[in-house]
């Protein structure tokens, strides 16, 4: 194989990267307070607003409910206002952070009411406020749960990286697309995969590794 | 400056309940119930009070009304004289503070080390690391979990993280603890060391216990007083020493009959006749408190009727810190010996029940 062509899969590999890191850690900024608040804002819990998590709960699923690829095009305005244009690897960034949001929240809001509700009556009657629950109770117990959340939250936004390849988003999947299947490349679409393979690896086995760490409910020797 | 009546009077208890109802609307599939009825009942200073029940009763809705879990329908609760239900979301919180509160199920955070567990309440109420260090450290000794600081709880047995719970629910120095079935997760030896430090925290710190519990065991082994609960009312309370020795409502004397000793061995019971044959013997209940359950009363007895006595079951215990013993026996039926016998009990102020007779 050419060094053009290594290079070329070097540089796609950081884009996915980057595309990924980028959308991974505001997707996820956003994310973890929308699953809070789906958590804990039903009937009679710490923030009882059952309305507001009704309707954040609706847009959170048409939002999830609604193909990738589709997401990628219908959002094209709000792309183009946000990062100036609707093509390139900046441009894919905000569809895949879009998508991210409420993957995200509802694997938070899992992570958070997976909490033994007798917790949050006991720190009620320590006299912790609403936040002091969230912040030393939920989050905290939570916290090995929310680790595997994020870890497979990334491993989708690999997945769905590879997608915007399709409308010209750059990274490993254009990079596939453009010359493995096009240009009747299968080297470089069998080293693409392999790439894309071994990030996933990567990932989840340090998410895995992580939460281990957290996890204090098993007992060590 | 004068104080009046009133508030003396009201101060002398740690809780009192006053009228207290609680009804649950019907929402979704449960329908609509009265948890409590009209409940009056205060907690003395310094006691620890026992709360017993069955499942359902109304008791975890009771307890939860002192630190404002719950908000009762109608009626008042105070709390040192202070009204629960006209606190605001702030006052709630500082009273919570005030009041410890320990959990059938521990409700320890798993992600926390025991010495964090036992942390966690003076961090919520915003104490700086070293003097939470410094409250910390005698707790753990007290609760004998020093050697454990360092511990997760998922390290620790079922005794040990209610234990992480006692000294959690006594960091923030709470004139008042309430115990929810602390004990009903235990096995009983387990159970009896857990008590056992309460009854030690209760004399040492002057602290009230208020405790819920179903097993009639915890109420005999720490409680001063008692009340019962069924069907959400309060159906008879007192000191734990005259309730157990004489129950007068039916739940009492179910709750009661399941305590060794109370009940006659199966196939006695069987054999239980109303009426004497000739050559019968009579089955009768001695019941003796305080002096008497110290005596060796079937040896004196077997002395004072000349005849034969056969001890058939029989329990000497403590209750509320008395000595009391309930012996049931049998000696035979003959007018001569059954009217010795009664002289003799009546002589060293027995109470007796005639059970029945076998042959």
């Amino acid at each position: 194989m050419s060094p053009d062509l290594l290079l070329l899969i070097g540089k796609a590999t950081l884009d996915t990267l980057r595309m990924v890191a980028i959308a991974g850690f505001i997707g996820a900024l956003i994310g973890l307070p929308i699953g809070i608040f789906l958590a804990t804002s039903g009937k009679g819990e710490l923030f009882p607003a059952p309305n507001v998590n009704r309707a954040t709960g609706l847009i959170v699923n048409a939002t999830r409910s609604t193909p990738f690829i589709i997401l990628v095009v219908a959002i094209i305005p709000f792309t183009r206002l946000v990062t100036g244009t609707s093509i390139g690897t900046k441009a894919a960034i905000v569809p895949l952070t879009i998508a991210t949001i409420p993957f995200f929240a509802r694997l938070v809001e899992a992570a958070i009411r997976d909490v033994d509700k007798g917790l949050i009556e006991a720190a009620r009657a320590m006299g912790a406020t609403p936040m002091q629950i969230v912040f030393k109770v939920l989050l905290a117990e939570a916290r090995p749960a929310l680790t595997l959340a994020l870890t497979m939250t990334i491993v989708s936004l690999i997945g769905y990286s590879a997608m915007v390849g399709a409308v010209g988003g750059g990274g490993l999947g254009d990079l596939g697309i453009r010359y493995g299947y096009q240009r009747f490349m299968p080297d470089v679409m069998l080293i693409v995969v392999i790439v894309l393979i071994v990030l996933v690896q990567l990932v989840q086995s340090a998410g895995d590794r992580l939460a281990r760490r957290f996890d204090k409910r098993s007992r060590k020797t | 400056m004068t104080i009046p009546a009133s508030t003396i009077a009201r101060d002398d208890a740690a809780v009192a309940f006053d009228g207290v109802s609680k009804h649950f609307p019907a929402s979704g599939e449960s329908v609509a119930f009265t948890a409590l009825n009209n409940v009056s009942l205060t907690v003395a200073r310094g006691s620890i009070t026992g709360i017993i029940g069955r499942s359902g009763a109304g008791k975890s809705t009771l307890i939860r009304l002192v630190n404002g879990l719950e908000k009762p329908s109608s009626g008042k609760v105070r709390v040192d004289g202070v009204d629960v239900g006209a606190l605001d979301e702030g006052g709630l919180r500082n009273l919570r503070r005030s009041v410890g509160m320990i959990f059938q199920h521990f409700n320890v955070l798993s992600s926390r080390t025991v010495f964090g567990n036992v942390a966690l309440p003076l961090e919520i109420s915003g104490m700086d690391r070293r003097a939470i260090e410094a409250r910390v450290r005698p707790l753990l000794d007290l609760v004998g979990l020093a050697d454990k600081h360092g511990r997760y709880p998922a390290e620790l047995s079922g005794g040990q993280k209610q234990r992480i719970g006692i000294a959690r629910a006594l960091a923030t120095e709470p004139k008042l603890l309430l115990s929810d079935e602390a004990t009903s997760a235990l096995d009983p030896e387990t159970t009896q060391s857990i008590l056992e430090l309460l009854k030690r925290i209760n004399a040492e710190l002057g602290l009230t216990v208020l405790l819920i519990t179903h097993e009639m065991e915890v109420v005999k082994a720490v409680t001063s007083d008692v009340a019962v609960i069924d069907k959400g009312e309060i159906v008879e309370r007192g000191h734990t020493f005259d309730v157990f020795t004489h129950p007068k409502h039916a739940t009492t004397q179910a709750l009661l009959s399941g305590l060794p000793g109370s009940k006659l061995p199966e196939a006695i019971a069987r054999g239980l006749k109303p009426a004497a044959a000739p050559g019968d013997r009579v089955v009768v209940r001695l019941t003796f408190f305080g002096a008497a359950a110290e005596r060796p009363l079937i040896s004196q007895l077997i002395q004072s009727i000349g005849a034969e006595v056969n001890i058939i079951a029989g329990t000497i215990d403590e209750i509320g810190g008395k000595p009391y013993g309930s012996l049931v026996v049998a000696y035979g039926a003959d007018p001569e010996t059954v009217e010795k016998a009664e002289r003799f009990f009546s002589e060293n102020g027995l109470v007796t029940e005639v059970l029945g007779y076998v042959a």
